[in-house]
């Protein structure tokens, strides 16, 4: 830290027309009793003729004294400022001096400059060259002709894809957009139960290509993940397609631009493919779990790069399943699913909730195997087309799930191993018992997509769903 | 003098900071072995005498030779070994 002279004080700049305008006022205080110091941020040459200027075109004093205009005039006893003003106001300089005629000829008021260590690039260089906190990562040196993205893939960083080298002025621009404290632990990340903290995070987020502002929705995420309910290590361990799926409600949403609508679970948006990719490369990165250690997926499935998106609650008939999973409205939230690919639903013929819960119901029975029921969850995504026909009718998120139920309610003897000549089934013990396809709480139902279009889309959930295996979780977002 | 570049490292910080090597084979058991030979001057009089060694152990020994030495390998030739042999061995200097 620089110390800072008693007395008087300016902070001006030569390209700041009040600064060069107050010139005689500068002089006049040069001369007076008070000690009297100038801190010039462009050119120390600046005001001319004044003794007692010190040269801050490196920004140090400024940043420190976290001056935002220009000029500045503040009052510093035993190294610590005790009042300040900005501009130039006549009265207020008059006051603040104690000289009756300073300023004479010259306008009362003026406003002044943005102060040249709050330009944008200068004020990250500067946060950079003074950091407040430590991070707590390791260095990584590498060697003078070594490409950066190439390194992060020999160090097996990455998810297959190219990643955003993770740089000390990255990392501390994605850790501003996160109040929390860059040491503090987020959870512990399966598989090697690694405790994780912010920063961490934050590399990752960097690597996966997330702009600061998205860091509270991935640090949500990762925190969900890393509860115990949501079994990420056996999610990962799985011979199954699975892989956590992210879906994100409330205002932060709209706020970091997330997707809710036309293309809503594929490509193109920023928010939703780096969102999804942080948690994945800090399972990879974090916890260790890689394709062929303790990721055992026979096929995984795409969305294993990255699986996120928003609901668009906006045109959504129901209340969005923040709500439905007891968040108040308005919360910002992610959920995770254990989830695999996108089975397509086309109906382009149903005009009534009636024939379209049942073209679901007759969908949603081939999810993991159309004779397995009680063991995989899914989440039904509907669309806006698809959403009309039900708010027309005012059925409820909980009717269309009874009705669904309801199709999909099948006598045990149908579905048991040997049934309908496929050894694949259910245990013999269930014989005898009506069952239905979900467990209670098993299928969740959301709204998102495109305008245009008469599909839904099923994820299916991990044949260990529930208690056996993983349950979903929702976690607030914090800032 | 500038700072070295470096990179904030992503993970768990459980291995050491330099890159880690290809990993090695436990066993030569029905391996192939390629031997590369980077036509600098009496490599392949080396090479000729670790073909034998090998050889006399009944493993299969399969050989290449580099173009130049000042040049690095030709992308073909690394896929070759690479699909063809599981284990190198190069004749890097005379």
């Amino acid at each position: 830290m620089k110390n800072f002279p008693d007395g008087l004080v300016a902070v001006m700049k030569r390209d700041c027309r009040t600064c060069s305008m107050i010139q005689p006022v500068i002089t006049m205080l040069a001369g007076y009793q008070t000690p009297f110091t100038v801190f010039s941020q462009d050119d120390p040459d600046f005001p001319a003729g004044v003794a007692n200027v010190i040269d801050d075109t490196e920004l140090a004093y400024s940043y420190q004294l976290n001056i935002e205009v220009v000029p500045t005039l503040m009052r510093i006893e035993n190294g610590r400022e005790i009042n300040r003003i900005i501009g130039w106001d006549r009265k207020e300089w008059r006051q603040f001096t104690g000289i009756a005629d300073l300023g004479q000829g010259l306008p009362e008021q003026r406003p002044g400059c943005g102060a040249r260590n709050m330009a944008p690039e200068i004020a990250e260089e500067l946060a950079l060259r003074y950091p407040t906190t430590e991070l707590n990562a390791r260095r990584i040196e590498l060697a003078s002709q070594e490409d950066d993205l190439e390194a992060c893939f020999e160090r097996g960083w990455t998810d297959g894809l190219p990643v955003v080298p993770p740089t000390e002025k990255r990392v501390r621009r994605m850790l501003q957009g996160s109040q929390r404290a860059t040491d503090e632990i987020v959870g512990i990340v399966p598989p090697n139960r690694v405790p994780c903290t912010v920063a961490k995070v934050a590399i990752n987020a960097v690597m996966a290509g997330c702009k600061p502002e998205y860091l509270p929705v991935a640090l949500a995420a990762v925190e969900a993940a890393c509860m115990d309910v949501f079994c990420m290590h056996g999610l990962l361990a799985t011979t199954y397609f699975s892989g956590p799926v992210v879906i994100v409600n409330g205002p932060i949403t709209k706020a970091i631009g997330m997707n809710a609508g036309l293309n809503v679970l594929g490509q193109g948006n920023r928010a939703n493919a780096t969102i999804g990719r942080t948690l994945q490369l800090v399972i990879r990165n974090i916890g260790g779990g890689r394709p062929g250690g303790v990721d055992r997926a026979t096929f995984g499935n795409p969305g294993k790069y990255t699986f996120c998106f928003a609901e668009d609650e906006e045109g959504s008939p129901w209340e969005p399943l923040s709500v439905e999973r007891g968040f108040k409205e308005g919360a910002s939230t992610v959920t995770l699913f254990a989830g695999d690919g996108v089975q397509a639903i086309m109906d382009q013929r149903s005009r009534t909730p009636e024939s379209l819960s049942r073209t679901y119901a007759n969908s949603l029975k081939t999810v993991a195997h159309s004779k397995i029921f009680m063991v995989a969850d899914a989440v039904l995504v509907v669309s806006p087309e698809h959403a009309r026909v039900f708010r027309q009718a005012g059925w409820t998120k909980q009717r269309l799930r009874q009705e669904i139920d309801g199709v999909l309610k099948t006598h045990g003897s149908e579905l048991i191993r040997g049934a309908q000549d496929i050894a694949e089934g259910m245990p013999e013990t269930f014989a005898e018992v009506e069952l239905t396809k979900f467990r209670p709480g098993g299928l969740h139902i959301v709204h998102a997509g495109g305008r245009a279009g008469m599909f839904s889309a099923i994820i299916g959930g991990w044949v260990a769903s529930g208690p056996i295996g993983s349950q979903s979780v929702t976690k607030e977002i914090t800032l | 003098m500038t700072e070295k570049p470096f990179l904030l490292d992503p993970t768990a910080e459980q291995s050491p900071p330099s890159r880690v090597r290809a990993p090695r084979l436990s066993s030569l058991k029905d391996r192939t072995i390629a031997l590369l030979d980077i036509s600098k001057a009496r490599g392949d009089v080396f090479l000729d005498r670790i073909a034998e060694k090998l050889n006399q152990q009944g493993l299969a020994v399969k050989r290449y030779q580099k173009p130049t030495f000042a040049r690095i390998a030709p992308i073909e030739l690394k896929q070759e070994i690479s699909t063809d042999c599981h284990a190198v061995v190069e004749a890097l200097a005379d």
